[in-house]
């Protein structure tokens, strides 16, 4: 796996407070620093007023082009609704083996779900996606191991029941 | 996931595509993309896809048009459709239609996740119940091999020891002793046992027939060739490829193959992709290569890429003390498939089986057991059930008085000892009739 650095920026209301809290769980994983940054970026033009939510393919192109040089592996914060063209929601995406990826808290906040918040909760969904992206942006594909954070989750059920470490297959796989 | 699933995505819509194209790579499957239903048909006739994903409405043919075509070409695929404009009917015309599933645009990530779960599972259990199918096939076969003489029994241990290594053998044996058995029975001990046993048969084929069956063709490579086709080498991935009867095999041919050994990859008839596959390859003649080779006919190289092991099937003849096994294996297994009671047979038939020469060997006494069923009372095979009266002439070292005393008793048998009937039949009188049967003291049931 070739030296490369880690950003995390995060965008809008999201702040620095909840990443600083993440970034070093995150340096541990990939065996490399991790950087933060506080992104500004008007949300409108990305925003599908039929479906209420904004677009994850647009988003990261946008992120992708505007942010990320080529010896850098970044990922994007946000604090909305995101959607692919397909699909109702996403909780994050990233390139595969490519440089960028995105990941949005709006889904994994236990009040969206009608229940009591915890941001204790919140935050450890978000930092098991982050790595999950990261991973992506590594190379990594989904797996199989259900403990794994490269296991792929499509409700936050989903994402509490794995950990967030990369598996020994996934760690053979990044040679770390 | 042991095999990466390929899934092909047509939509005009490029968001959506890119959106199904991202959310699969990272599943692990090869995904390739089409914008309209002409240019996934025509990806279809050179690639090949596991799941088909497919919009309806689209501008030109729409998806229910090139689901139709689809399952014209290849009725096993797999194709989903999917459309953001859901009504009952369209939804009930693709499922008649042969769609695997139908999906209703925007789905949630989980109902995607199981609609390609339930898609592979079905991959799986096709591939799955084809190679069971193989293996039952093959096992059923492996069980037909009968032998307790010396001869096969060193058969036997050669199969058992040349199963384990990956070494090309001969297999060189009459016509009728059970070649391609013993191939099975190689393939069925050895670690590819759970991969396919492919069977050619060179003789049969033409030159050409036989480049296209062992390499496959693509689209147009000739007249006939309507769509892609996998050869027998592709067919053979990881398991075993039997070809029976290579001496036949032609010049050029010999060349083809030599090269296809050694490599482990060819081209497909009409193509230009370079495939490889991991087969092992047993031959079978009733030739003698070396032979062969030296008359200039068969070329050297390939022979000893061939030959390296070479196992020999002794004929029938060579092992008669086999034949009351034969004939007990071959009356279970025709009783059992024709439904009739176990019957058995008579000492004096068996007796004149065993002197008989086979020279059409194991498959002779096969036909002639099921004949003798098919026609026998039921009860017992006697010698007026087996069709040896012309065939028995051809048994070697035999005297001219055991001949006559044999083909006698055989009329006899015939006629239900009607001595008028079998003199008349054997255009003698009756009187040198009854000298005969005095003299071989021939006796009923005899």
């Amino acid at each position: 796996m070739s030296q490369e650095n880690i950003t995390l920026i995060s965008f809008g209301q999201l702040g620095k407070d909840i990443p600083e809290k993440i970034a070093g769980d995150v340096a541990l994983e990939f065996h490399r620093p991790v950087s933060l940054r506080e992104g500004h970026m008007d949300l409108s033009e990305f925003f599908d007023s039929a479906r209420r939510q904004y677009n994850g393919n647009l988003l990261i192109k946008h992120v992708d082009s505007l942010f990320t040089p080529s010896t850098m592996k970044l990922i994007g914060l946000f604090d909305v609704d995101l959607f692919i063209p397909i699909l109702t929601y996403i909780f994050g995406q990233a390139f595969l083996g490519g440089n960028a990826g995105i990941v949005s808290v709006f889904r994994l906040k236990n009040e969206r779900y009608g229940m009591a918040a915890n941001d204790e909760l919140m935050i450890s969904r978000l930092r098991k996606e982050i790595i999950h992206e990261l991973g992506h942006t590594f190379g990594l594909i989904h797996c199989q191991h259900p403990d794994c954070v490269m296991r792929s989750s499509t409700y936050v059920e989903d994402i509490d029941q794995k950990n967030q470490h990369l598996c020994a297959d996934c760690r053979q796989n990044l040679k770390l | 996931m042991d095999k990466r699933v390929s899934i092909l995505i047509v939509d005009d819509e490029e968001s959506v595509r890119d959106s199904l194209y991202n959310w699969f790579i990272e599943d692990g499957f090869r995904v390739e993309c089409a914008e309209n239903a002409k240019k996934a048909l025509s990806m279809l006739e050179s690639d090949y896809f596991d799941i088909i994903l497919a919009d309806i409405k689209m501008p030109g043919m729409d998806g229910l048009e090139m689901l139709r075509r689809i399952k014209a070409l290849r009725s096993d695929s797999i194709v989903i459709v999917m459309t953001a404009f859901a009504t009952v009917d369209t939804a009930v015309k693709a499922l008649k239609d042969g769609a695997f599933d139908y999906v209703t645009k925007p789905f949630d990530p989980d109902d995607l996740t199981h609609l390609i779960r339930n898609a592979t599972r079905q991959i799986t259990l096709q591939e799955e119940n084809e190679s069971l199918k193989n293996r039952v096939i093959s096992l059923e076969n492996v069980e037909d091999i009968v032998g307790a003489s010396e001869a096969m029994k060193n058969v036997f241990r050669q199969v058992e020891s040349v199963a384990q290594s990956n070494s090309s053998v001969i297999i060189t044996g009459e016509s009728g002793t059970g070649k391609e058995l013993i191939a099975r029975a190689i393939h069925a001990n050895s670690a590819r046992r759970f991969f396919p046993f492919v069977s050619v048969h060179c003789g049969a084929l033409t030159e050409s027939l036989l480049e296209s069956e062992l390499f496959g063709h693509e689209k147009g490579a000739f007249t006939g060739a309507m769509y892609n086709r996998k050869g027998r080498f592709e067919m053979a991935d990881n398991g075993t490829i039997f070809l029976d009867e290579i001496a036949t095999v032609s010049t050029k041919m010999q060349i083809e193959l030599l090269r296809v050994l050694e490599t482990k990859t060819f081209v497909r008839v009409g193509g230009n992709k370079e495939i490889s596959s991991d087969f092992r390859v047993i031959c079978a003649t009733n030739k003698d290569l070396k032979v062969m080779v030296e008359n200039g006919v068969f070329r050297e190289d390939l022979f000893y890429r061939l030959n390296v092991v070479n196992i020999q099937i002794p004929p029938l003849r060579e092992r008669k003390e086999d034949i009351p096994l034969l004939v007990d294996f071959f009356i279970n297994k025709y009783c059992t498939s024709m439904n009739k009671p176990v019957v058995s047979i008579d000492a004096n038939a068996l007796k004149r089986i065993q002197e008989f020469n086979f020279p059409g060997n194991i498959r002779e006494l096969e036909n002639m057991i099921e004949r003798a069923i098919v026609v026998g009372n039921g009860k017992k095979i006697s010698l007026k059930d087996l069709p040896l009266e012309k065939t028995m002439v051809a048994s070697v070292g035999e005297s001219l008085e055991e001949v006559e005393k044999s083909y006698i008793l055989q009329v006899l048998n015939k006629y239900d000892w009607n001595i008028s009937r079998t003199a008349r039949a054997l255009k003698v009188d009756r009187v040198t009739l009854y000298h005969k049967i005095k003299k071989y003291n021939l006796k009923l049931d005899e």
